[in-house]
């Protein structure tokens, strides 16, 4: 979603789904028996979307042999981690990939926040000429689709030497965020009251001051949020990696997942520890989300899911 | 911090994302529409051919294979998306406890990685070692396992748009469950004495006043298919015979195996340029509800 949507989106965050039960309108399934029928296809639509997440945990803790059985079975007959196992020291080993995936992941937080909490501050206290054309420009990965800037984005890398390397990856995972970090940085640094910072001048703050010890303070969810989506979006990245990372031990998770995928060895695709994988890199996303699912709704709602 | 001093102050603190704008993405933008008047691969030197990579992409058939593909899953898969992500928002649109914990479990999916995913429903779709034809036998749905991959273009979409339809429909649920609790109460309430039925007021009510946003999602939505990667290169990498290799596809296999950069860069350039159009489309329609 880009950040061109913000009236809309606006106007939903404004009134915001914990407002409290909305009866009258969509209250219309309630009376009588149909209250079951709702529960039961609430029922119904929880299962669906929890089974395949259910079957692959459960898949990935089957023994190496049930694991490769056809037909597959349902439910594995003993819990085993042989598959974690084996995926631990799948080519480099679980740790490098999971290291490279976590490693990508932080500095794009790095950047983002780096970049944008300043620039969210210059844009929203500021009058800077020629502001909206420079809004524009930022934005501007919003409009040009990522995928397509690869190509030459590969070239600047083999050039910089950036290819092969964590730090130009999160570059193209910072440049995938940038637009959505830079809108809601400075949608957040316009929500401090002027008088606080007012009161700063007065005492003598000068304008890095009055960001350090007002704003940023201030900002702090705004900032939970940016680091979250950019945690998501450069730990599950797949094309990027495939483009950057061609050396099999700066593979990321998702890289030599699909890697291992595509390996078909004497036994075939080895469906265990593909599952045990999939269990890997759900996790984090899975617990930022519920740990954090207040910021995710905020930057959700707030206007930019790209 | 207004003085006449402070316009330059502002634009220092700025000037640290327009430097990265402008070079990993401004000037890799410019460099795309470089090469694809090029001849250029990494190996042999660059030749300047003018339009050449433009009229080759015309006569390609697999450029069109690619672009018609695209355009075939786009079309299939967002109304499955909209039609059901809205269902379920007006299913789960109150407030109450099992339908937030319903709204919350349809969204879990969208917060996992399309790789994840994709290789998940990949397993779940394997013909020997796959769950759902071991299900769907045990059913008695079907009698012998089904080739969900690699051998029929169809029924391969077929299984890639389940998966998605699975991974992203949350996605349009808690947008549209926001839209509805914006429509203001009394409205709602008006209808209530009126008498309307459930569908009565679904229809006269909540589907017009929550219109834009319905197009705001079918427009990310469709963006977000015409630039679909991830699902195809994992569970069907392009097969049958690069029948389901989409235009983003047809751009990563000419621009990396086989390192023609320059027709790769032709082809980001028009895949770029149908984006640009349903941007500017969304930009519209953001902008026009403003006001």
């Amino acid at each position: 979603m880009s950040a061109f949507d913000d009236a809309a989106m606006r106007d939903l965050a404004r009134s915001p789904a914990h407002r409290g039960a909305r009866a009258g309108l969509v209250a219309g399934f309630v009376e009588g028996r149909q209250k079951y029928l709702v529960a039961a296809l609430c029922v119904a639509l929880c299962t669906v979307m929890l089974l395949p997440l259910v079957a692959s945990v459960l898949a990935s803790l089957k023994s190496t042999q049930e694991a490769a059985a056809v037909p597959p079975a349902y439910f594995p007959h003993a819990l085993s981690l042989d598959s974690y196992e084996r995926l631990w020291n799948y080519q480099a080993g679980l740790p490098t990939y999971f290291a490279n995936s976590l490693g990508a992941a932080l500095l794009t937080i790095v950047f983002c926040l780096a970049l944008t909490v300043p620039a969210g501050y210059g844009l929203a206290k500021f009058r800077i000429p020629g502001k909206e054309a420079l809004f524009v420009i930022l934005l501007l990965g919003l409009i040009v689709p990522y995928q397509a800037l690869l190509t030459p984005l590969f070239f600047l890398f083999v050039e910089l030497k950036l290819h092969n390397s964590l730090v130009g990856l999160a570059i193209v995972h910072t440049a995938i965020q940038l637009p959505f970090s830079i809108y809601v940085m400075r949608n957040a640094f316009e929500a401090v009251p002027r008088e606080l910072e007012e009161a700063a001048i007065m005492d003598g703050c000068n304008s890095f001051q009055v960001l350090t010890r007002i704003c940023l303070p201030a900002v702090v969810p705004a900032m939970i949020t940016v680091s979250l989506f950019a945690f998501i979006t450069s730990w599950n990245e797949l094309l990027a990696a495939l483009v950057i990372m061609n050396k099999d031990s700066s593979f990321t998770l998702p890289l030599i997942l699909a890697a291992a995928r595509q390996q078909t060895s004497i036994g075939g695709t080895d469906w265990g520890m593909l599952q045990a994988g999939i269990t890997i890199s759900i996790i984090p996303c899975m617990a930022f989300y519920l740990l954090l699912q207040k910021y995710y709704m905020a930057g959700f709602l707030n206007g930019a899911v790209k | 911090m207004q003085s006449g001093k402070s316009r330059y102050v502002g634009l220092l603190y700025v000037a640290p994302a327009l430097a990265f704008v402008l070079v990993f993405t401004l000037y890799p933008l410019a460099q795309m529409a470089w090469m694809s008047l090029h001849n250029w691969s990494l190996i042999a030197d660059k030749k300047f051919i003018g339009f050449g990579n433009f009229v080759r992409a015309w006569n390609d058939p697999q450029f069109w294979t690619s672009l018609g593909f695209t355009l075939k899953y786009t079309l299939l898969i967002t109304p499955i998306l909209m039609i059901a992500g809205y269902l379920i928002a007006l299913l789960t649109a109150e407030n109450r406890p099992l339908r937030q914990f319903t709204r919350s479990v349809v969204f879990a999916p969208v917060v996992i990685g399309l790789g994840a995913s994709s290789l998940l429903w990949y397993w779940l779709f394997s013909y020997d070692f796959g769950l759902i034809n071991r299900a769907l036998i045990d059913l008695g749905v079907i009698a012998r396992p089904v080739v969900w991959f690699g051998a029929d273009a169809d029924i391969s979409m077929w299984a890639v748009i389940a998966s998605i339809v699975w991974k992203v429909v949350g996605f349009g649920t808690i947008l549209f469950v926001a839209a509805i609790h914006a429509i203001p109460q009394d409205i709602g309430e008006a209808a209530m004495v009126d008498g309307a039925s459930y569908w009565q007021r679904v229809r006269m009510i909540v589907l017009p006043l929550t219109a834009r946003t319905i197009l705001l999602v079918t427009l990310v939505s469709v963006i977000g298919s015409l630039l679909a990667f991830d699902q195809f290169y994992i569970m069907t990498a392009g097969q049958p015979r690069n029948l389901t290799a989409t235009s983003v596809f047809l751009i990563y296999l000419n621009s990396f195996p086989y390192l023609k950069l320059g027709y790769g860069a032709a082809l980001s350039l028009i895949l770029a340029g149908i984006i640009l159009v349903c941007t500017v489309l969304q930009m519209l329609l953001s902008r026009r509800s403003h006001a």
